[in-house]
């Protein structure tokens, strides 16, 4: 690719980025009435959304021979839940969960 | 002394604007930590793979700019390697990015009101940035707009840093930093368990039916193709239980259209209430 051939392929990847942020807003503008079924998709979208961003995030766990069966995700997953039940704050939970994390899948399961 | 006192005015009037600018900045930090510590692992990574493709140094650090989407960003590596075919890019952007839709739609009433900034707001919205905007509970005396004008631009600001110092000095690493990139996970368990506990009445119908659908439509498309079915199933499944959903939360519905303002601020009392008896 040219340099100008590169230029005009990262500007459609930012044209389409930025189309998929706007559409929303440029549908349903703040002056208008938003439709009920927008209103109500507005309310109960995210919390699904958040679950299918977990499952992203563990997508590429490998579950054939040779691979760690996704144990390290799930000993540090839990680590990360029992952590938040108990003491309720983020960022503990987060960080015990992700040291815990490297620490095993750069020693016990390198 | 009229043009003293209008001077005095003034003064006081922006030092209480810089005031309420920091308050948000001092607010909003805390909750960017850890995905500065993802962004800057991820963003060096970023810079990285691009340098060592061969592209100039400038090439990341503007992309993590103007593109602005860690996925998209990754694939445009490999595209820009590839033959010219702009349309193939545009229609990949467009896939990949198709979950900014439900990202905006979820943000509209929040993001409503923020004047210039609402216009960046919208321009920044990642994955993080939104699970962060969308689920914080800002306290009453910060202002909303600036509160999530700086977790935008903290996080990108994040992103850019890591893309220009993986480019720059992605080479001399020493620092084993395998696993790091588990903190984004470890971040949206948290936000999606939180969410699910305070989330009482609803029967946790939306967090199954992203989890399960999302998990079967892996099984079924595999890592590489299964975001856009998976939106798919949630939106025909939220569509199928609207009556349901709704019915439950219809008195809150109704009080809601008729003062929503009123209602906003009894509901940032309640989160507060919330907050002080944890």
């Amino acid at each position: 690719m040219t340099q100008l051939q590169q230029a005009v392929t990262i500007g459609a990847a930012v044209l389409a980025t930025v189309l998929t942020r706007f559409l929303p807003y440029i549908l349903f503008p703040a002056g208008r009435k938003t439709p009920p079924f927008v209103v109500y998709l507005g309310k109960y979208l995210a919390p699904a959304v958040f679950g299918l961003l977990v499952v992203y995030c563990l997508r590429n766990i490998s579950f054939s021979a040779g691979g760690t069966y996704g144990i390290p995700e799930m000993i540090a997953l839990a680590v990360v839940a029992v952590t938040f039940l108990w003491k309720k704050n983020m960022l503990i939970s987060m960080a015990s969960g992700t040291i815990l994390y490297m620490i095993l899948v750069q020693t016990l399961f390198a | 002394m009229r043009e003293m006192k209008s001077d005095a005015g003034l003064t006081q009037e922006s030092v209480n604007h810089r005031e309420k600018i920091g308050n948000a900045l001092r607010t909003a930090f805390p909750l960017t930590i850890p995905v500065m510590t993802g962004y800057l692992f991820l963003g060096m990574t970023y810079g990285i793979l691009m340098v060592t493709s061969g592209f100039p140094i400038y090439y990341p650090v503007l992309t993590a700019i103007i593109v602005y989407t860690g996925s998209m960003e990754f694939l445009l590596v490999s595209i820009l390697l590839s033959p010219f075919q702009p349309l193939v890019c545009f229609m990949t952007a467009l896939m990949v990015g198709a979950r900014h839709l439900f990202y905006g739609i979820s943000m509209l009433d929040r993001y409503k009101g923020t004047g210039w900034k609402k216009w960046y707001l919208i321009y920044t919205t990642s994955d993080e940035t939104f699970a962060v905007n969308y689920s914080a509970e800002i306290p009453a005396g910060t202002d909303r707009g600036w509160f999530y004008f700086w977790v935008s631009l903290l996080d990108q600001g994040y992103w850019v840093a890591g893309a220009a110092l993986g480019a720059l000095f992605g080479s001399r690493i020493t620092f084993n930093t395998k696993g790091l990139d588990f903190v984004m996970t470890a971040m949206f368990v948290t936000i999606f368990m939180n969410q699910w506990v305070k989330d009482r009445s609803r029967g946790h119908l939306s967090e199954y039916i992203g989890i399960v659908g999302s998990f079967v439509c892996l099984v079924i498309f595999g890592a590489d193709g299964f975001i856009l079915p998976s939106m798919a199933v949630i939106l025909v499944s939220l569509t199928a239980l609207r009556p349901f959903l709704e019915k439950k939360e219809e008195p809150t519905l109704e009080k809601e259209q008729n003062c929503e303002n009123l209602q906003d601020d009894a509901a940032g009392e309640l989160h507060q209430k919330g907050n002080r008896s944890l």
